[in-house]
């Protein structure tokens, strides 16, 4: 039975994984490139300039989730290029970081293209010294030129070329500067002997180093001093490798990192680190010269301006007003009115059903395509004339948001809010992009760090967190009743609060930490906005379209076979039981595919006069609860495992109709008229 | 009433088994057998001694909790500031923890910024300065908690406690020596070091002590 629904399910399969597999395929006989650093550097912009596709580039640390890689031709050559998730270490803690170092454990890349940001160039070179450590095939990439310059840093490329032998390339990658000669160097690489001690540790580490590498017998791919350092900062899936391969040897080289770890009052990983960061500082005493520094310019005050509390939280409302304005307003009313009851009400559906009548004489076989509830005039109409300019303004915005580099400061005003909830500032990304697509928001919930934060975020998104395309429908369902659209955000809000507070208190695991590079402001390039918005929405359609073409298949399915019927007569019980009537079961019906669906389902009955008052908010309150949509569902069983995933739906459909039950009680009983 | 420096060796080990591991009475064996010592804290009913078994008594409680406080102080002092190795601290803070008298100590907390806990991640006991949490207005090293945001220094040390947290830091170029400010401190703490902006939460901030510019 599970076998069947994983099955089932696979069809609504997201296919960013399958990308990524089939990538690795086509590469097999092609030398690649890797593409490494800290997250946020610009790495994605490079990996677009040299392969000319498009992966999403933000303003915002650690959104490349998973290994992308494209092809890229220069000097007549062919290679794989692969962008790896942001790393700040070779000695791995976060999921991206594993990833990244599993790109140089697996394969062999015949360049490593190491991208920083060279104004945090004292930050970043300790990375650089352990890639060289590692005898990696390491060109370094200064990326963001144009911010360094602005802050007076002028650097010596080649002094620092000399120093640390491996070729350097100055870029300014998203205005596509300097990115040729990054080519060329990618093409004329040739490996050379890579000084492995450019960073001489202290004397009783180096011994130590020394017994380790004495006792490695296999051939890594990285090489034996950096395996050796890896070892005595105690990596465990490093440790479990070299475990495995040394056998017996093993046991001495356990010794050793004992021995050493002893000598020392620090944790390993500290002196190292420390030591590594004093080598990196000097060099950039030597390479780094300061010149004259612009003075802080009006982005720098307008940053410290969306942090600080009192006028933090007064930008942030207003950025949600103007996203309103542009969303709710001009996307889910303007927009919304001139496709749906213009275009499609005017021209597309009479011509249409005028067209299939003419040519298909069976009504039955008619209704598939049209009327009511056909493919054309429900499925096609539904999902160009309303969702498409909702799904669009709001990746607009969001997209421009993005870039600016605002969210990160939204995580650091809300972090405290957010611990309350078992979730830390991180969470703001998944949360507001869910209020776009859950299904997106759901997959990118793996930036957060713990297990119980991803849980915990996606009970959340499932539940409480209305998607772009139901908000829409929603507020046109309430405008023009404005105590009760209070009513429906306010039991919404009571419920993402109520429900991750205790999900906080009952889900065991560590407390969330908070952590995160704050960027700087930076305008956002139009070509960027424009083309993030159409892979977003180009994703978002191909993972929805289907499902509206089949949820119209199957309606019309049911209503011929009957079973439609039955089912819509079953669930006039529950829908009784909240107060409602029975009429509205099939908005319901329709809302187990999509949410929206069904909140369009109501809007139809509102149109007739059936649904009004307090019934209406309680109609739009139940669906407002209920699992997002079948492909949501199908990213819960891929992110969280079907366990989890069925967990979560068993939960949630019995809840919303509870709350929708409480609130008709509570309403009725105060005796609100809406 | 200052002990012999035995007496406060053999408080400080009563303390730690039967405050931290929860002993009731510790077995005379695992004690530096002074029967001088033994006498003097008996006599003013400090310890209790039967057959071959010793108990900490109320009485010496507070005396026993200071040696342990002035002992991980020390090691604090030693690895942080005068960053002696490993193998020479334990020794060291021995001996520097019976010099530390009771108000020198008080200043050695300050000066280190009222750390909580010892660099092996044992808890140090609170002392009155830590509770008032008072500064010198010249104290020179503060937890990053205590600065106002504008105030600027370096990077003096980190606790090293959790792994994951200093790793963290680590990445972030929390290193010492690294020039350090604080921006904001509400609703979290946003820091420049180096050309970056970091926020953190609370947890993380006060891990993070600076040595204050003059």
């Amino acid at each position: 039975m599970v076998q069947i629904i994983t099955n089932l399910i696979g069809i609504f399969k997201p296919r960013v994984t399958r990308c990524a597999e089939e990538g690795r395929q086509s590469f097999k006989d092609l030398d690649t490139v890797a593409i490494v650093g800290s997250p946020n550097v610009g790495k994605s912009v490079i990996f677009n300039a040299l392969t000319g596709r498009y992966v999403t580039v933000s303003n915002y640390p650690g959104t490349t989730v998973e290994v992308s890689r494209g092809r890229g031709r220069f000097d007549g050559k062919d290679y794989g290029i692969i962008d790896t998730p942001g790393a700040y270490s070779l000695f791995s803690i976060t999921e991206e970081e594993r990833v990244a170092r599993s790109i140089f454990l697996e394969e062999r890349p015949k360049v490593v293209v190491q991208v920083v940001d060279a104004k945090n160039l004292e930050r970043m070179l300790p990375f650089t010294f352990q890639l060289i450590e590692a005898g990696l095939p390491l060109i370094l990439n200064l990326n963001i030129m144009d911010e360094a310059e602005k802050l007076g840093l002028s650097i010596d490329v080649g002094k620092l070329q000399q120093q640390l032998g491996i070729p350097i390339v100055e870029t300014i990658a998203t205005k596509g500067k300097n990115i040729d000669e990054l080519r060329r160097r990618i093409a004329s690489y040739s490996p050379k002997n890579l000084k492995s001690n450019i960073v001489s540790y202290d004397k009783d580490i180096e011994k130590a180093l020394e017994k380790i590498e004495s006792h490695l017998t296999f051939e890594y791919r990285l090489s034996k001093r950096s395996i050796a350092l890896l070892l005595l900062l105690g990596d465990q899936e490093l440790i479990e490798v070299v475990s495995a391969e040394e056998k017996d040897n093993y046991r001495k080289i356990q010794k050793v990192v004992d021995k050493t770890r002893g000598k020392y009052s620090h944790p390993l990983n500290y002196v190292i680190t420390v030591e590594r960061q004093k080598v990196a500082s000097e060099f950039c005493d030597r390479v780094i010269s300061l010149g004259k520094i612009q003075k802080a310019g009006f982005r720098e005050k307008l940053s410290q301006l969306t942090m600080n509390p009192w006028t933090g939280f007064p930008l942030f409302l207003l950025i949600i007003f103007g996203f309103y304005e542009f969303v709710g307003v001009f996307g889910a009313q303007t927009s919304v009115d001139f496709l749906e009851e213009t275009v499609f009400g005017e021209y597309i559906n009479p011509f249409v059903t005028r067209w299939v009548c003419s040519i298909i004489p069976w009504q039955v076989l008619q209704e598939l395509f049209v009327y009511d509830y056909g493919i054309i005039t429900l499925g096609v109409r539904y999902a160009v004339a309303i969702i498409l300019p909702i799904v669009a303004t709001f990746f607009i915005a969001f997209s421009i948001i993005e870039d600016t580099g605002y969210l990160p400061r939204l995580a650091m005003l809300i972090d405290r809010a957010f611990k309350k909830i078992g979730l830390n500032g991180r969470a703001v990304i998944p949360i507001v992009l869910g209020f776009g697509c859950d299904t997106m928001a759901t997959m990118v919930t793996r930036t957060l760090e713990t297990k119980r934060e991803r849980i915990i975020a996606s009970i959340l998104l499932a539940l409480a967190v209305p998607c772009s395309a139901q908000l829409g429908v929603i507020l046109a369902l309430l405008a023009g009743n404005a105590k009760a659209l209070w009513i429906w955000i306010a039991v919404m809000s009571f419920i993402f609060i109520f429900i991750g507070y205790l999900a906080s208190k009952v889900m065991p695991g560590e407390k969330p930490l908070f952590y995160m590079e704050v960027p700087p402001l930076r305008w956002p390039k139009l070509s960027n906005i424009f083309t993030k918005t159409y892979t977003r929405v180009e994703w978002y359609f191909k993972e929805i379209f289907p499902l509206f073409i089949l949820a119209s298949i199957f309606i019309w399915l049911g209503k011929i076979t009957g079973l439609f019927e039955v089912i819509v007569r079953l669930l006039e019980h529950p829908v009784q039981w909240i107060g409602l009537p029975k009429e509205s079961a099939v908005a319901f019906l329709f809302g187990f595919f999509r949410r929206d669906f069904g909140a369009a389902g109501l809007y139809d009955l509102k149109n007739t006069g059936i649904l009004t008052g307090v019934p209406l908010v309680v109609s739009v309150v139940t669906l407002a609860l209920f699992l997002p949509c079948i492909a949501q569902f199908s990213m819960n069983i891929k992110e969280r495992g079907l366990k989890t995933a069925l967990l979560m739906a068993g939960f949630i459909f019995p809840f919303a109709f509870l709350v929708g039950g409480l609130l008709n009680l509570i309403l009725v009983g105060l005796g609100v008229s809406l | 009433m200052k002990l012999s420096d035995t007496a406060e060796e053999i408080l400080e080990t009563l303390w730690i088994s039967q405050e931290e591991k929860g002993n009731i009475e510790t077995s005379l064996k695992k004690i530096a057998l002074d029967g001088n010592a033994l006498l003097e804290l008996t006599k003013i009913g400090y310890i209790s001694v039967e057959n071959d078994k010793i108990r900490l008594l109320d009485k010496g409680k507070e005396y026993a909790q200071s040696t342990v406080r002035r002992h991980r102080l020390a090691e604090r002092l030693m690895v942080d500031i005068l960053q002696l190795k490993a193998d020479l601290v334990n020794k060291t803070a021995c001996q520097f923890e019976h010099i530390l008298q009771p108000g020198v100590e008080e200043n050695v907390c300050v000066l280190l910024g009222h750390p909580k806990l010892c660099p092996h991640g044992k808890l140090i006991p609170r002392g009155k300065c830590c509770l008032e949490s008072k500064w010198i207005v010249e104290a020179s090293v503060k937890s990053l908690t205590a600065l106002n945001p504008g105030q600027a220094g370096k990077v003096a040390y980190i606790h090293t406690g959790d792994d994951k947290k200093l790793q963290k830091l680590m990445v972030m170029g929390v290193l010492p020596g690294m020039g350090i400010c604080l921006l904001h401190k509400l609703p979290s703490y946003v820091f420049q070091i180096g050309h970056t902006q970091v926020a953190v939460d609370k947890e993380m901030a006060s891990d993070i002590y600076v040595r204050l510019e003059k």
